[in-house]
């Protein structure tokens, strides 16, 4: 078994374990952590693919800011499971339903798949072995690739889902923007600009005497 | 010196393939000590030098008894802190409360492997070292926000929600800069981007000079990230006695303390790599220019002696104007600069040749 084979499975045993973890975990903090933990050895299997940056990008993205504020969330949450339960039974067909949905889709994904062929393998691996860059030394590298095809062949459903995010991103500030009456704000500007002579009067005070 | 220092490690670096990966892991092994080694003895003396430019500024005298000039200070609180009694809380939880310190202690040693001391002497010279050390640093906020909660105490968790918030917005404007930076360099390895800073002009061509409104939201925003005073707020003692670290004690502290330090040092060198060019001499053609690692430590200690003095000079920060620096300032303007850094290498290829010359 090579290394690469061996850290396959440890990170694949890692991924699938920290999964199911994250769903039987009674306590809300360790299923993030769990969380963290399956995002990590996806990205390490990210790297085996040849995936740097995926990989990076997956850890920067969901561990670095998306988990960090579910964790947030997560600790200062007060949950009371008993009343969570309360409307399984109510619900269950709904969920039935969506589940049904997202496992046949899963099954569709999974029937159509097809693993790439060894040019496809080597092209997308991160360092070159020196018969390939023997080969073809100016080969573009992971993310030249990736901003090749992104900003040429799929520049519009690039723009589209930044679009998208943008919408929700000010979405989210608009449902949850409110506006205080009688607020005394800070206005860094004025204190900057403020000058001596307009808040300091000088008098000439004889001794002894008040104002 | 250097000589023999590149032999060693070239001679260490050749893995060779028809040993398996056993040939791999054994120098792979020896190349991690010797990084570990030489920055955990190098933090010592920093962590003396930090205290002494902060008592010359106060007109103290700084830690001076254990040693020579007081130079084993370090290594006596390293053995007061390994020889006392770990202390866990009865209400915390135990096996986070004890991972947090170890997890900031690894994550803060771990971003060294893809930094360049000089020429070929890296760790791991991968194409997106950049991007690496982006992730690592971003990973940092776990220790503290798990040390805070698993402490169950109020204290901490207060710190460490404070922290939270600090070290996720002012990594966005970090990001920025990083982004910056490689647009004008054309790559996201460190190596690459050390070496499209030597065009034979010495420190003229390090890019604190065409970036320097970058060079100076990357050094804030490393002070910030680094929970660094005067953005000390998770730990401000005014405040929250100690944040996140108050029901810490003996090796539990240590571990915080020596990954906080080596976050500091971590962002130095990071400094060093981006805007002051590396390993390079500031002047070059002079016989200075045989001594990289020299060079690459100097600036380092350099740039950790602007934190020594931040510390010792600027009072704390209020949380609100904190966060208002973050985003209203910091993250506009690092914004534009990629706008504009882009669009400037877009309209004028010719700048664009200028400062990617390390391609040929």
């Amino acid at each position: 078994m090579t290394f690469g084979a061996l850290m396959f499975y440890v990170f694949a045993f890692v991924a699938v374990a920290s999964a199911v973890m994250v769903i039987s975990a009674r306590n809300p903090v360790y299923s993030v952590m769990f969380l963290i933990s399956t995002f990590i050895a996806t990205s390490g299997l990210f790297i085996l693919m040849g995936a740097e940056y995926l990989a990076m990008v997956l850890v920067v993205v969901y561990v670095g800011a998306v988990a960090v504020l579910f964790l947030f969330v997560v600790m200062m949450l007060d949950v009371d499971f008993v009343e969570l339960k309360q409307g399984f039974w109510q619900f269950a067909p709904i969920g039935g339903v969506v589940a049904t949905i997202i496992v046949v889709e899963l099954i569709l994904v999974v029937a159509a798949w097809a693993f790439p062929d060894d040019a496809s393998i080597a092209r997308a691996h991160p360092i070159p072995t020196a018969a390939q860059t023997g080969a073809n030394p100016d080969a573009p590298n992971n993310i030249e690739a990736l901003g090749l095809v992104l900003y040429t062949d799929y520049v519009h459903y690039f723009q589209i889902a930044g679009l998208i995010l943008l919408i929700a991103m000010i979405g989210a500030i608009v449902l949850t923007f409110r506006t205080r009456e009688g607020v005394r704000r800070q206005d860094p500007a004025s204190q900057v600009a403020r000058r001596q002579i307009d808040s300091i009067e000088l008098k000439q005070v004889k001794s002894g005497q008040g104002i | 010196m250097t000589d023999l220092i590149n032999a060693i490690w070239t001679y260490v670096s050749t893995r060779p393939t028809d040993h398996g990966w056993l040939g791999w892991l054994i120098p792979t092994t020896l190349q991690a000590l010797a990084v570990l080694l030489s920055l955990l003895v190098a933090q010592a003396f920093l962590m003396y030098f930090d205290r002494k430019v902060w008592a010359a500024v106060q007109m103290r005298k700084g830690p001076n008894v254990v040693g020579p000039f007081g130079l084993l200070q370090s290594f006596a609180d390293l053995l007061k802190f390994v020889f006392k009694e770990v202390v866990i809380p009865a209400g915390a939880n135990k096996p986070l409360f004890i991972v947090a310190p170890i997890l900031t202690f690894v994550l803060a040693l771990v971003g060294w492997a893809v930094i360049p001391v000089g020429p070929g002497l890296v760790g791991a010279d991968i194409n997106v070292g950049i991007l690496y050390l982006f992730a690592i640093s971003s990973l940092g906020v776990y220790g503290i926000i798990i040390g805070g909660w698993a402490s169950n105490s109020k204290y901490p968790f207060l710190g460490s929600l404070r922290s939270a918030a600090q070290m996720v917005s002012y990594e966005v404007s970090i990001g920025f800069v990083i982004i910056t930076v490689l647009l004008l360099v054309g790559s996201l390895n460190l190596s690459d981007i050390v070496a499209s800073q030597d065009r034979g002009m010495g420190m003229l061509n390090w890019h604190f000079i065409p970036l320097f409104p970058m060079f100076v939201v990357f050094f804030i925003s490393a002070l910030a990230e680094t929970n660094r005073p005067p953005f000390d707020l998770p730990e401000a003692e005014s405040e929250l006695v100690a944040g996140y670290q108050v029901e810490y004690s003996s090796t539990l502290f240590l571990m915080f303390m020596i990954g906080e330090l080596a976050n500091i040092v971590l962002m130095c060198a990071l400094l060093t790599t981006l805007f002051f060019g590396g390993w390079h001499a500031p002047i070059p053609g002079t016989p200075l220019d045989d001594l990289p690692v020299l060079w690459f430590g100097l600036k380092t200690v350099f740039f950790f002696f602007l934190f020594a003095m931040v510390k010792a000079i600027v009072p704390r920060y209020r949380y609100d104007q904190l966060m208002r620096i973050g985003w209203k300032i910091f993250l506009p303007l690092s914004l534009v600069w990629v706008v504009l850094v882009s669009g400037l290498l877009l309209a004028f290829p010719a700048i664009a040749d200028h400062f990617q010359s390390w391609r040929n």
